[in-house]
């Protein structure tokens, strides 16, 4: 293969009219003297101008197959049988130079850290343009087409944006960079490897009207990979469910999501919280078990251990792919019993409400906290009112620097918020740093933070962790301190021989146990879930989830529980504050929340993001960026980026203030509550 | 950033000082009578005394460590004890001498250490990679005089193809003066080689393992021009700040090579001195040292924030 | 597991988690050939330290005027010295005196510093600034010029030798500690541990020691070999270990002067007696250092 047969390639697609074809690919690893397949026989096709989703849970290969596809596997690793085609051209078989040509001209690929994908001391003109030079073209036409490519990716000012260097870009901005460079070489196949996972809500949203529409002008097909489901059924046609290194099921991405015809499929799909999805209605359910090791050699089906129909025949020969109908198929002997499944966790849940809105546990009045960092001042939080009712959930919203975690850290005196800030725990003022709390004080408040890698000591074993809380706080000792601490791991659905393990030892479902278990062994009245399941996958933070729901109602506590996605805070959550630059927006019940009429940023946050329930009526779009909190707009801090502004210039003159809209439900919006409504139904209309 | 360099020459004001604090006050550590040790055993007692108030050596310390630092500040270094006569015209020559011995030894190294830091990168883990590693850290371990005495036996005394002395003498042409500088600048190469090879292999590494290592690669880019355009210019930024730390270690290594060689620069003028327990002149050379390096490094913080974007310019949301 | 669906998420613990001892790094490290390499140098040395005077065939402090400068031959093996003494006796007793120094040295640095290093990177403020500047300071001079100053002063003896290089590495090693602690310092399990009521003491020794001890181990083993370039520098320029005594580094410098006349074995064998306790040392600070990031 000569470079000239590759620039005559894409009107040829190899016969087969696709634009990628993978026919029982192996990917090999080479670990310390030994081979490990870690992907197995894996076969699909993307169609021209289709959109094909690989979606799968961390360790399931997906990366793997974008790295074998641009042949950028690293250097222990190898396909190890199989044939891959990118328009008729294998790229396994080429040389050297045709190879650069495949990658110059017909494959892209965007992955998910766009400030790490651009090389940090080259600007982002030249990085653009430098494609367009591959291609032949001298350094001033290639720059100007580089500007036209950064417009085309709707980035508002390409000319100042090309002089800019990569971090001078925020994430939005630097993964449109990402894609223009991506698209400007026309490719057939265009490759995202979670090309949004790292931006935030509001962006992502954009970032992914931007790849459909230019998909559309440019005719490109698509590899869409990612772990988040919902994104995939936005995206994409068809779609491919990895497991372990292997296809398990494939299929119309709307007819797997509505039908999924294998067990893994439909246990995943079950721990998401759907369709409004409340903790009272029901528990989610779970996948038990674990992935089984990368690399092992399995006769049986993969999925077999943590099936719950599994039979003899499952585990004596591994199922070939099944072909239910012309666009589907399943890895599963049994696809057609899946409908049926039976479920891992029972649904019935009978939660008690512990709310006592009588008097707030926690008080907070005028809570403002500022960094100053190199002469710049950050206002992280700005004189934000709030209330934890008693046994309740409280969700807290917000993207990032809206200053969700700064309010948790602040409650829990691990910052000291500025002066004048009052933190009540009932009715009693906590003191501003956590080393000078008393003991009940430190007792009644405690975390469970968002990544347990970094809130476990990783030299201290399980039992040291969970034992402190209860000797430090609690003040047990001896047999009594033994008893609780054999409670507390059966509580948290842990043995006790996973006591005498330290953390490493661990799956990350485990290690976020731990941590829970230490935040409930004091007796705190008070927990603080910062993130708890945004670790994890999608199989292990349903578990969590139960699992929280049920300490909630045993040890009798109140939570505040931090995220940003919306569909987990709706299932937990009584009431909702949605945050912004530091600023309450808008508190109510969590159903009034969501039902609205909502502030406009919560519409534009519920309609930014992706439902596996099919198109969502309502898209309203937020311009341009999150400002920076050191430098906040003026007047209501959301008018910038607001599509519901007032013509009247209040908006960007006078902060609104909080107000009470309906009983309980507060917002801070200029508009009227009646008017909102309105514009919200009208908008509503499909 | 002018605001960053200006804050950086405060720090390092700072830091002179307090250095100035340590050579100083560890010179007045030592027992025994500075008049005494220069005059000898048998000078007589008023003598001792008289010489002792001429040096000032019997007045309070601080009112001593006052006199001296403000005489540095004007450019008087003191009197040597040994010499009888100002510290400055024999730190001045003996820094001249010293540059060029260390100019050499740099002008070598540092193109050879990248070389060999960029060459194991590209090759981790394999066989080359091993050698240059090993090497680099060994010859960076291995004290001067060892490797000098390698290198005078196999080349000065076995082969005789170089001068095993430093000195040309006075009057040698530059040539001469070159020929006679290049067995010292090797030992100096050997200790600096494994820095600056280890700083730059790790740079490369780095940079290979990177995120737009990969998109440059993924946009077709050849192997060489993704090496040339996109990796060496951020991983060779580091090896900057590294090469002007090891200027500590390369006066360091002065004072020995500079003893064996035979060579008249700083480091066997603070060798002298401590042999003679000159202390002006000691901390005098000391002090020196100390404003070469700070300066040196001071250029590497400059030169690294000028060059490097993210530091030049700051974020601009 | 037909229960499966009974027990919860957790039963399945510990399948895929890799199981790894207390003992895996050592095994590791045993598999390195450049760890077994330097470790037998070292080994070797240690043994002649500890028995040299057993091991070495003459008495390394007997002059033989009638047999100065003797070449290496079977009776001399290394040759002689200008005092007629037997080269291969001094090298192999003078592995005593540096190999009694040097770890005592880089033992006092460490344990100083990582003390040092832990209070500048977890309290911070005026401890941090200060001993900052005093590290920047010390890290100005060569190692050897700072010892040249205090040696001057107190005199060379062993002891001086051993609390000069001692309080030289304090300050360096308190760097690469603090700036381990500020690692430490970015996660949550300090946080955890303000809000269990902790005292400073327990967080900064029994919460962050525990983590840093790796990047301790490492700065330890790479101090090791600047301590042994420092003492054997500093005895060649006579201000370490003093003759008579059997040393490398002042045993070079006695007889440096008859190299030109071709008498090179009094020289080259003590160099290269130096050079392989150093590679030695490298050896084994390289490997536990590829086994640490592993």
């Amino acid at each position: 293969m000569t470079a000239a047969d590759i620039t005559a390639a894409p009107g040829n697609t190899g016969g087969t009219g696709h634009t990628l074809t993978v026919e029982h690919m192996d990917v090999t690893y080479r670990v310390r003297g030994q081979d490990r397949t870690v992907l197995r026989d894996i076969s699909f096709h993307i169609g021209r101008s289709e959109s094909y989703g690989l979606v799968g849970e961390s360790g399931s290969g997906k990366s793997t197959v974008a790295l074998a596809l641009t042949r950028y596997l690293p250097r222990n690793g190898r396909v190890s049988s199989g044939a891959i085609s990118i328009n008729g051209i294998d790229p396994l078989a080429l040389g050297e130079a045709s190879l650069r040509d495949l990658r110059a001209r017909t494959v892209s690929m965007v992955y998910q850290e766009p400030g790490r994908a651009l090389n940090p001391s080259i600007k982002v003109g030249h990085q653009v343009a430098e494609v367009y030079e591959i291609a032949g073209l001298g350094r001033r036409s290639a720059l100007e087409r580089a500007e036209a490519m950064l417009a085309k990716v709707q980035i508002s000012d390409p000319g100042r944006v090309m002089d800019r260097y990569p971090h001078q870009l925020s994430g939005g901005m630097a993964q449109r960079a990402v894609i223009a460079m991506a698209l400007a070489a026309e490719p057939s196949l265009l490759i995202l490897d979670e090309p949004t996972t790292a931006l935030d809500a509001t962006v992502e949203a954009e970032v992914l009207d931007l790849v459909a529409a230019l998909r559309e002008e440019f005719d490109t097909s698509v590899l869409f990979i990612s772990h988040n489901l919902a994104v995939i059924a936005k995206m994409c046609d068809r779609v491919g469910v990895l497991y372990a290194g292997e296809l398990i099921e494939e299929g119309i991405a709307r007819e797997v999501f509505d039908q999924p015809r294998h067990p893994y499929t439909v246990g995943l799909l079950r721990c998401i919280p759907r369709r409004g999805q409340r903790k009272d209605h029901g528990r989610l359910d779970t996948i038990p078990g674990f992935l089984p090791p990368a690399g092992q050699l399995l006769s049986e089906c993969i999925f077999t251990a943590r099936c719950p129909i599994a039979e003899e025949r499952c585990r004596i020969a591994a199922p070939p792919a099944f072909v239910i109908s012309p666009t589907r198929s399943s890895r599963c002997y049994l696809h057609e019993q899946t409908p049926d499944l039976p479920r891992n966790t029972p649904v019935d849940v009978e939660l008690p409400d512990l709310r006592d809105a009588a008097e707030p546990i926690v008080r907070v009045a005028s809570l403002s906290k500022t960094f100053v960092s190199r002469g710049e001042t950050v206002k992280a939080l700005v004189g934000v009112n709030l209330i934890l009712e008693r046994g309740e959930t409280l969700g807290l919203v917000g993207e990032s620097g809206s200053g969700k975690t700064t309010l948790a850290r602040a409650l829990l005196g691990l910052i000291t918020a500025d002066e004048g800030s009052i933190v009540e725990l009932e009715g009693q003022r906590l003191g501003g740093d956590a080393r000078r709390r008393p003991r009940d004080q430190l007792k009644a408040l405690q975390i469970v933070f968002q990544n347990p890698d970094s809130a476990l000591n990783r030299r201290h074993t399980v039992r040291r962790l969970i034992s402190r809380p209860l000797s430090r706080l609690a003040g047990l000792s001896g047999a009594r301190l033994r008893e609780r601490l054999a409670e507390l791991v059966r509580s948290v659905r842990m043995e006790e021989r996973h006591l005498a393990l330290r953390p490493s030892q661990l799956s990350g479902g485990l290690k976020q146990r731990v941590a829970i278990a230490r935040a409930f062994g004091g007796g705190p009245r008070i927990v603080v879930c910062d993130e708890p399941t945004s670790a994890l996958d999608v199989s292990v933070q349903a578990a969590i989830l139960n699992l929280l729901v049920d300490l909630q109602v045993k040890e009798q506590v109140t939570y505040l529980f931090i995220s940003h996605d919306l569909g987990l805070v709706r299932y937990l959550s009584d009431r909702i504050a949605v945050l912004y630059l530091g600023r309450v927006m808008e508190i109510g019940p969590a159903e009034t929340v969501f039902a609205g009429p909502h502030h406009p940023y919560t519409e534009a946050l519920l309609s930014a993001v992706p439902s596996l329930d099919g198109q969502q009526a309502t898209r309203i779009r937020l311009q341009g960026e999150i400002p920076s909190a050191a430098d906040p707009p003026t007047g209501c801090v959301f008018h910038t980026r607001c599509p519901r502004r007032l013509p009247t210039g209040v908006c960007e003159s006078t902060e609104p203030p909080l107000l009470e809209v309906a009983p309980g439900h507060l917002m801070s919006c200029h508009i009227p509550i009646d008017e909102l409504q309105s514009l919200q139904r009208t908008g509503l209309a499909p | 950033m002018g605001s960053y360099i200006l804050r950086r020459f405060g720090l390092a004001l700072v830091t002179l000082w307090l250095l100035s604090m340590i050579v100083f006050f560890a010179g007045q550590v030592l027992p025994g009578d500075p008049g005494r040790s220069i005059l000898g055993p048998l000078a007589a007692q008023r003598a001792v005394l008289n010489l002792d108030h001429q040096l000032g050596v019997d007045r309070p310390i601080l009112t001593q460590y006052w006199t001296w630092i403000t005489g540095l500040v004007r450019g008087n270094m003191g009197l040597s004890y040994q010499f009888r006569s100002p510290v400055e015209p024999f730190i001045h020559a003996a820094l001249v001498n010293s540059a060029k011995l260390a100019a050499l030894a740099f002008i070598i190294v540092v193109p050879l250490g990248i070389l060999g830091g960029v060459v194991a990168a590209l090759n981790v883990g394999r066989l080359s990679d091993r050698v240059i590693s090993i090497t680099g850290l060994s010859a960076a371990t291995v004290p001067e005089f060892v490797s000098g005495i390698v290198v005078i036996v196999i080349f000065g005394v076995e082969l005789k193809l170089l001068p095993v002395s430093a000195s040309a003498g006075s009057g040698a042409s530059a040539l001469t003066q070159l020929d006679h500088l290049i067995l010292p600048a090797i030992p100096l190469v050997l200790v600096l080689f494994g820095y600056i090879a280890r700083m730059a292999r790790a740079g490369t590494i780095e940079a290979l393992e990177s995120d737009y290592a990969r998109t440059a690669t993924l946009k077709g880019l050849s192997r060489s021009v993704v090496i040339r355009r996109h990796i060496l210019r951020n991983s060779l930024l580091p090896t900057i700040t590294v090469v002007a730390t090891q200027t500590g270690y390369l006066i360091g290594g002065l004072v020995v090579v500079e003893t064996l060689f035979n060579y008249q620069g700083i480091g066997k003028l603070i060798f002298q001195a401590a042999q003679g327990k000159d202390f002006p002149m000691l901390e005098a050379g000391v002090l020196t040292i100390g404003i070469v390096y700070m300066v040196a490094t001071l250029i590497a913080d400059v030169i690294y924030t000028l060059l490097n974007p993210r530091l030049r310019l700051g974020s601009a949301g | 597991m037909t229960d499966i669906a009974a027990t919860p998420a957790a039963a399945v613990a510990v399948a895929h988690a890799p199981s790894r001892g207390v003992s895996a790094p050592w095994r590791l490290l045993l598999r390195k050939p450049t760890f077994i390499a330097g470790a037998v140098i070292l080994l070797f040395w240690i043994a002649c330290a500890l028995f040299g005077s057993v091991i070495a065939p003459h008495d390394p402090f007997v002059q033989q005027l009638l047999a100065t400068n003797a070449a290496p031959s079977r009776a001399h093996l290394f040759g002689t010295d200008q005092l007629g003494r037997d080269v291969l006796s001094r090298v192999v007793v003078g592995a005593r005196d540096i190999l009694f120094i040097t770890p005592l040295a880089t033992l006092l640095g460490t344990v100083l510093g990582t003390a040092l290093g832990l209070a500048m990177g977890y309290l911070g403020g005026a401890i941090d600034i200060l001993v900052g500047r005093v590290v920047e300071a010390v890290l100005a001079l060569p190692v050897v010029i700072v010892a040249f100053l205090f040696i001057v002063a107190l005199g060379p003896s062993t002891l001086t030798l051993i609390v000069v290089i001692g309080f030289i590495f304090t300050p360096l090693i308190a760097r690469t500690v603090r700036s381990a602690v500020l690692v430490e310092s970015q996660l949550d399990y300090l946080s955890s541990a303000r809000l269990l009521g902790e005292k400073s003491a327990h967080i900064m020794f029994v919460e962050i020691l525990p983590n840093v001890v790796p990047a301790i181990l490492v700065e330890f083993t790479v101090r090791l070999g600047y301590a042994v370039f420092a003492v054997a520098t500093l005895s060649f320029l006579g201000f370490g270990i003093q003759p008579p005594t059997p040393d490398w580094g002042s045993d070079i410098a006695a007889n440096f002067g008859v190299l030109p006349a071709g008498y090179w074995w009094e020289t080259v064998f003590p160099a290269l007696a130096i050079a392989s306790l150093v590679v030695g040392v490298n050896l084994v600070t390289d490997s536990i250092e590829q086994v640490l990031a592993s």
